[in-house]
């Protein structure tokens, strides 16, 4: 555990992510290839690239959901390459799943509650929360955050599929998250709930960073500040929304897929 | 795996909901009220017999079934090796306290107990710390590998385990001026602690601990992203129910006044599993139900099959049929049944009708 003046020391001066060197090997496949990559505290990014560029895998890297095979990986300067998934969500990383990852067995609030727990004190606790609990009042904002108060006593196995997307962005949300990875957020919503996830990025506390992968350039193109362009599991470009769009390689590798 | 998967619903509804003392009150099944006094009166009711044979066992293998049901129902995890842990903590008081074998330590029951329990629990973290890496048949495969092993050991060691005669002529404790191996004593006996444990899993269900758990079950990848560690939760989980299996096998104990190695034979450990499957693996009531069929159909299957001439010794047969009619009409048990039931009487409420629906 790092202590409160550890982060407090890091928070100013390091780099929200660095990561040095990534590489991910499945078997023969290269997934990732000595991918480096900065992004400063409360910076908005976008990681954009053709199915198989290696956004997810860079994902599961930086959570740890899959170590890297070789490189590091420093999050607020701390260097977490080896950490499990737990060590850094409790160090403030946030992530969000292209398929959905809830609980389906739980009601909504109870997921949010799960979020909020995960990164706070009593995990093991054996007593049940009272009326008022600091963590239930939490939760039950973040399902205000989302717009899911009507339904936040219904099963998560009976909600339609936008609604377990914004469940998904509230449990990301949970805690005091420094830095989110966003997994293709607008898929399958429709327009008018896509337009309420631009508000909900949007509208994120300026210090909390994020990087986005979407396919969607009406969306990812709003609320980042950079791009990052992958292709092949290497980073090939890195600029401006504005750079990004009139840039003749990527209109032809990416842009002009049919995409967007 | 249909065993690991038919899980425990809605336990978590009101988790985080704030429970007020009226709302409690609502909750009151008049069902559950019925059985309770129909179980407070029953040795006024009752005989002897049948306090001991049918509800004593009800109650003492329902506490173990019980662990194994918030291990798999809440967790996802088939454990074998539940029995295994009853067992191992009926050896501890049986060896640690009074007994009939010469050069006895001879602790008191106040002292022995706790020793049990304590034992219990670091075996119980040793199994789970081996079985968490597992998944699904494996983790069955993993601790039903540690239950024979087990068995093999106590039946071979005549050091500690004395070997196949096992431990015998080991008193139950006087305490509190009640001598606990009367009918009606230790009919309450196991009674209060099968209800205690019972209420102890009802309400970890709800706690942050075992929703923690239940969220283990639906999603351990995501539970990991939200700052869990996973395999120190199940590990947990394992300590927990291993001290619940503790409970029920020291009651074993002190009910047979003995334990030989069968008690914790392979076979015993699959009627554990039997016992929590055809009750209900979903509600911690289903352990109970499960262990009152097995205790009746060991009882009577014999007299009965006797009468049909058939050999009486096969009554393990009918409990075989049971669990295979159970596992192919309602794989969460009776339980199951009586929630679907239940769910039918009042169809139109789309509340009902969402509870009984596993989805898997």
């Amino acid at each position: 555990m790092d202590s409160v003046a550890q982060r407090l020391s890091t928070v100013g001066s390091a780099n929200a992510l660095e990561l040095r060197g990534v590489t991910r090997l499945f078997g023969a496949l290269a997934a990732l290839v000595d991918v480096s990559l900065t992004v400063r505290p409360g910076e908005r990014r976008a990681v954009l690239g053709s199915n198989g560029a290696g956004k997810t895998t860079l994902f599961n890297c930086i959570t740890g959901d899959f170590p890297p095979s070789s490189g590091t990986i420093r999050f607020f300067g701390e260097d977490v390459t080896f950490f499990p998934p737990y060590e850094r969500i409790r160090r403030g990383l946030r992530r969000t799943y292209q398929i959905s990852a809830l609980f389906p067995g739980l009601s909504v609030i109870d997921n949010v509650y799960l979020a909020v727990r995960g990164v706070s004190r009593g995990r093991y606790s054996f007593i049940r929360p009272r009326r008022n609990d600091t963590l239930v009042n939490a939760a039950e904002s973040l399902i205000q955050a989302v717009h899911l108060t009507p339904i936040k006593d219904r099963l998560v196995a009976e909600l339609a599929y936008g609604q377990q997307r914004q469940l998904e962005i509230a449990l990301a949300l949970a805690g005091a998250p420094r830095f989110i990875l966003f997994d293709e957020p607008a898929a399958g919503l429709s327009p008018t709930e896509r337009a309420e996830l631009v508000d909900i990025l949007s509208s994120l506390p300026a210090h909390i960073g994020y990087i986005i992968i979407e396919h969607d350039m009406d969306v990812a193109l709003r609320v980042v500040e950079r791009v990052t362009m992958m292709h092949n599991g290497r980073i090939f470009k890195e600029g401006s929304p504005q750079e990004i769009e009139a840039d003749p390689e990527v209109q032809e590798l990416y842009l002009g897929g049919g995409h967007g | 795996m249909a065993l690991a998967d038919s899980r425990a619903r809605g336990a978590s509804r009101a988790a985080t909901q704030p429970n007020s003392q009226s709302a409690w009150l609502q909750n009151v099944n008049p069902a559950a009220v019925l059985v309770g006094v129909v179980v407070l009166i029953m040795p006024a009711i009752a005989s002897g017999f049948v306090l001991t044979q049918i509800f004593g066992w009800t109650y003492m293998l329902g506490t173990i079934a019980l662990s194994l049901m918030f291990l798999a129902g809440y967790g996802g995890m088939v454990s074998l090796a539940q029995m295994t842990i009853a067992g191992f903590a009926g050896y501890v008081v049986a060896i640690l306290g009074v007994n009939g074998v010469p050069g006895g330590i001879g602790w008191p029951w106040w002292l022995a107990v706790p020793a049990a329990l304590i034992l219990a629990m670091v075996v119980g973290a040793a199994i789970g710390a081996l079985a968490v890496r597992t998944v699904g048949i494996y983790t069955i495969m993993i601790t039903l590998a540690i239950a024979a092993a087990f068995f093999y050991f106590a039946n071979q060691n005549y050091a500690i385990f004395n070997g196949h005669t096992g431990i015998n002529a080991v008193p139950t404790p006087v305490f509190l001026g009640v001598d606990w191996h009367d009918a009606i004593p230790s009919y309450y006996l196991e009674l209060g602690v099968a209800f205690l444990c019972w209420l102890a899993v009802s309400y970890v269900a709800r706690a942050p601990f075992g929703l923690a758990l239940q969220g283990i079950r639906d999603n351990p990848r995501r539970m990991a992203a939200l700052g869990f560690n996973v395999n120190a939760h199940r590990i947990a989980a394992y300590v927990f129910a291993a001290v619940i299996a503790a409970l029920g096998g020291i009651l074993l104990v002190w009910s047979y006044g003995e334990i030989a190695p069968g008690t914790v034979s392979v076979s015993a450990a699959i009627d554990i599993l039997v016992i929590a499957v055809v009750g209900g693996i979903g509600n911690p009531i289903g352990a109970f139900i499960g262990a009152l069929i097995y205790a009746v159909l060991k009882t009577f299957a014999l007299d009965v099959l006797v009468a049909f001439g058939l050999d009486g010794n096969r009554f393990r047969l009918l409990i075989g049929l049971g669990f295979l009619a159970i596992v192919f009409f309602s794989p969460d048990g009776i339980i199951g049944l009586w929630a679907r039931w239940r769910n039918r009487a009042r169809r139109g409420s789309p509340r009902a009708q969402s509870t009984g629906g596993g989805h898997g």
